[in-house]
């Protein structure tokens, strides 16, 4: 009995959401962008996103790679990742034991006696979107650039694939595409989340290890991850400004 | 004129030349919206932007599929997105007859989640797949769109395999996980919101480890006033396996 | 479960530790190590050329033209290789259309322009125009007309003019000299600008790329007066082939002093790179990197041309000693490049893993390419060496000769 008011609002929120979307969405929207919401226009400069990555809550089962390989056509060879997930397996003595086969797809096959393991985890990895991007910096043509809205992405009409992006980028996440021979790279689904689509490994993760958001938004599951946890990101001593946000990291991951 | 040497103007005229080609070049080749926004073509973000999608997202189905959406709300699966499991459907949203996802049913589509796996976080559910109804369909057992247990589970390994694991090979292998641990019955229905309780006072382990302690001899003993100074047992001892600290 | 892991092993061999699943393939090859291999001679080779003109070290004079000859040949064929690389070869132009100012490639085209354009064609124009107008009044057929179009239509050989020339030549050559410091240093910033690559990541490795570029514009040219000079049965100058031998002496010990005082900062620094750095040169750069580059390219050089440059020694022997020194030269600096490029990609940007680099035969990254590409300057040398003859002896046999004017 003590279950039912809430059952009640919930149940009241959802019709109400689900019959009158629009009310809710203006109301969460700022007054400044709803001159572009009732156009229907996207307008990159009001937005700001960015991604954390819950460890505690990464199971390891790699939907995210393959939902990110349907979902951008990535080549389904192991060697061509947008992202990808690490098993860490850190032992009492002894640098840390690292793998990926085939980015996590097809699961991490155990690793025999694990008798003298001090703890294990899984990290997914993807572009950072550094703030301070040294591939943005490096391209020698302005092939690859950071958008208005915090996302660095690659022209493949105009890349050249001299590859010094690849070169430049700290963490793997750039690979020269075997067929269209340009630079490729996550682009947190570029073409989802401006149309107010998650990215596609948000979309199907299961246990929301990943969460995506803007970072200027202040009620967001990205906002409250990133309040209550203690946050790493990737390499902070190259400068580099990830805008990928790591909660329950610890420092063997690089 | 006389004072030019005659050498420098045929130079002269190349690199002019040269340089108006690179000027003209420049006015010619580089694309319409370069530059618009930074030192990229501006164009590229849209077409970036227009690629196609494959995956509909989770709203996408709540559009046809409310039923199953309720159904899912209520159990453990409400945070999982319908393409986790069913595959990328935006065909399917598009055009609801002529393409039809996934409908997975065999086991392999549970255990690349539910297979144990030791670096997986601890609670989180898992099997021993050998061990589990082997060769049974999970769906004989589980509804996947609420996959309660048919009944609360009678022991902690259901969920807590990795712990009871290293317990087991452990001094502490005959402990119940109850001795330590207050666990409310309602753990077994709603574990996340309900959670068990762990030791808060080191008086727990001188149940068994105080000098004073009804217990077996062979148990080690300690003076509880004087051993380890200001830490907690368990800053030092892992109780799963208080053995591992050589 | 363990025989999936054993297959995934067997399908890449080579690899131990974690490297990131982007890693596998090596981005940059055997054209990416020629192309350092090849502007290094370039720079080498000019800087050599200025030294006669600039610091009148006429000793060297045999050797000038040839030098810049040298220079020119290689510079021509130095874009090549790069531009084999590209995924897209066909927008290599974007590079001048649309130079991106914080990218330290995009400037390869207006440093290569510059040098080829301004510093290295105008030299030789210059040092060779009354040789043009001359041989345009000399020479029959259709060579009279090439000449004639490369005097381009400046056919004035008044002491004036000439006189102009000459200064013009020397203001070029004072320019040259950091351009082609530039044109080298500026390959190395390349590399030593990539924070991300703790092997390539210091200050220190433009002055390397510079002077390791000297030493083998240096040996090179030894090499090629010395064949050259054998071909045409013609004698050698033995002063000038000692103070090369010399000048390419000091140049080794300052580069490799560099060398070392890099190895050895990075040793003391000992950061977080260094465990993954010292198991790669002790496995996969040992044979070219210990053994290649430093005993084969650098000891051996260093000793053989002290012993036969001070020693006292016919000079059959120090000319063969001189010539075995800069041909491992070649080798040692081509394994300088190789340690580079390759050495920055055979480790795993995550530090816990190698990789290995496999050579083709084949294809546009293979052996026979970059075979092709190290010979095609040769080529082109020879036939400029046909048109253009650097030989002095020529040039006194035609100044002999009374003038035509």
């Amino acid at each position: 009995m003590k279950e039912r008011p809430t059952m009640h609002r919930r149940e009241f929120l959802r019709n109400f959401s689900r019959k009158i979307p629009t009310v809710l969405t203006l109301a969460t929207i700022p007054i400044h962008k709803l001159a572009a919401a009732v156009e229907g226009e996207y307008k990159a400069s009001d937005h700001a996103y960015a991604m954390g990555v819950d460890i505690h809550k990464c199971i390891g089962c790699g939907k995210c790679a393959d939902a990110c390989k349907t979902e951008n056509k990535v080549p389904r060879e192991p060697h061509f990742f947008r992202t990808w997930v690490e098993r860490y397996v850190v032992p009492d003595e002894g640098p840390a034991r690292v793998d990926s086969p085939n980015g996590g797809i097809n699961g991490f096959p155990e690793q025999g006696e694990q008798n003298d393991v001090l703890r294990q985890f899984f990290v997914p990895k993807l572009c950072n979107h550094c703030q301070n991007a040294p591939c943005v910096q490096v391209c020698p043509v302005g092939a690859t650039f950071t958008s208005e809205d915090g996302v660095v992405l690659v022209d493949d009409t105009y890349c050249v694939g001299c590859r010094y992006c690849i070169q430049a980028c700290p963490y793997g996440a750039r690979y020269l595409h075997p067929t269209k021979h340009v630079a490729d790279k996550c682009t947190f689904c570029y073409h989802r989340i401006t149309d107010g689509l998650l990215p596609a490994c948000v979309e199907v993760c299961p246990n929301q290890a990943r969460v995506f958001g803007e970072l200027g938004q202040r009620s967001s599951p990205l906002r409250r991850l990133l309040r209550f946890n203690d946050i790493i990101v990737l390499k902070p001593g190259l400068n580099t400004e990830p805008k990928v946000f790591y909660a329950g990291a610890d420092g063997e991951v690089r | 004129m006389s004072r030019i040497p005659q050498q420098v103007i045929p130079l002269v005229v190349i690199f002019t030349l040269a340089l108006a080609a690179l000027i003209v070049g420049r006015q010619l080749l580089v694309p319409e919206s370069f530059g618009d926004l930074g030192h990229y073509r501006a164009d590229a973000v849209g077409e970036v932007a227009a690629l196609d999608i494959s995956y509909a997202g989770a709203q996408a189905c709540l559009d046809c599929h409310e039923d199953i959406y309720d159904t899912k709300q209520e159990g453990h699966h409400q945070g999982l997105s319908c393409e986790t499991c069913h595959g990328p459907a935006a065909n399917h949203a598009e055009a609801p007859d002529e393409f039809l996802p996934l409908v997975p049913r065999g086991r392999d589509y549970c255990t690349p989640c539910h297979g144990y796996n030791p670096a997986r976080p601890s609670g989180f559910p898992q099997i021993i797949e050998e061990n589990h109804n082997p060769g049974e369909s999970c769906l004989t057992c589980h509804n996947s769109h609420n996959p309660a247990t048919p009944e609360s589970p009678q022991e902690c390994a259901a969920c807590h395999r990795p712990i009871v694991n290293q317990k087991l090979v452990s001094h502490h292998t005959n402990v119940e996980c109850t001795t330590c641990h207050t666990v409310p019955d309602e753990h077994m229905s709603n574990p996340r919101l309900v959670r068990a309780k762990r030791p808060t006072e080191p008086e727990t382990c001188g149940q068994c480890h105080s000098r004073s302690a009804n217990s077996s001899k062979n148990i080690p003993r300690i003076d509880m006033q004087t051993h380890g100074n200001r830490y907690n047992c368990w800053d030092c001892h892992y109780p799963h396996s208080p053995e591992a600290n050589r | 479960m363990f025989d999936i892991i054993a297959s995934a092993a067997a399908n890449l061999p080579g690899i131990t530790g974690y490297i990131y699943p982007n890693e596998y393939e090596l981005q940059w090859g055997l054209l990416i190590i020629i192309y350092p291999y090849l502007t290094g001679l370039v720079a080498g080779a000019f800087i050599l050329a200025s030294l006669e003109r600039v610091f009148n070290v006429s000793v060297l004079k045999p050797v000038y033209r040839l030098s810049l000859l040298t220079a020119l040949s290689f510079m021509i064929i130095a874009p090549l290789p790069l531009l084999a690389h590209l995924g897209h070869p066909e927008r290599a132009l974007e590079m001048f259309l649309t130079p991106h100012t914080a990218s330290a490639m995009a400037m390869f085209g207006f440093v290569y322009a510059w040098y080829l354009m301004v510093v290295l064609l105008l030299e030789i124009w210059f040092d060779y125009r009354q040789d043009f107008v001359r041989w345009s009044r000399e020479k029959t057929g259709l060579v009279k007309y090439v000449y004639l179009a490369l005097t381009l239509g400046a056919t004035d050989i008044s002491d004036k003019a000439l006189a102009f020339d000459e200064k013009i030549g020397r203001v070029i050559t004072i320019i040259g000299i950091p351009s082609a410091f530039l044109l080298h240093g500026y390959v190395g910033f390349i590399f030593g600008s990539i924070k991300a690559n703790p092997w390539w990541s210091s200050v220190l490795i433009p002055i390397v790329f510079l002077f390791s570029a000297i030493v083998s514009g240096i040996a090179l040219v030894i090499v090629i007066y010395m064949v050259s000079t054998m071909f045409r049965l013609k004698r050698l100058d033995m002063r000038c082939l000692n103070k090369l031998a010399e000048l390419l002496l000091y140049a080794m010990i300052v580069d490799f002093s560099l060398e070392l005082l890099d190895f050895i900062h990075r040793l003391y620094e000992s950061e977080e790179s260094i465990h993954i750095l010292s198991e790669m040169i002790s496995s996969r750069l040992f044979v070219s990197l210990i053994i290649s580059q430093i005993f084969l390219g650098t000891v051996i050089p260093m000793v053989s041309i002290s012993i036969a440059r001070f020693g006292k020694f016919p000079a059959e022997m120090r000319r063969l000693s001189y010539f075995i020194a800069a041909l491992l030269v070649q080798v040692g600096i081509f394994s300088t490049r190789w340690n580079v490029v390759i050495g920055g990609q055979l480790f795993s940007k995550s530090l816990r893993g190698l990789t290995v680099y496999k050579l083709d035969l084949f294809g546009l990254e293979g052996l026979l390419m970059g075979v092709g590409l190290l010979l095609l300057p040769f080529l082109i040398l020879w036939g400029m060496t046909k048109l253009l003859p650097p030989w002095p002896d020529v040039e006194e046999a035609a100044e002999a000769r009374p003038a035509l004017t």
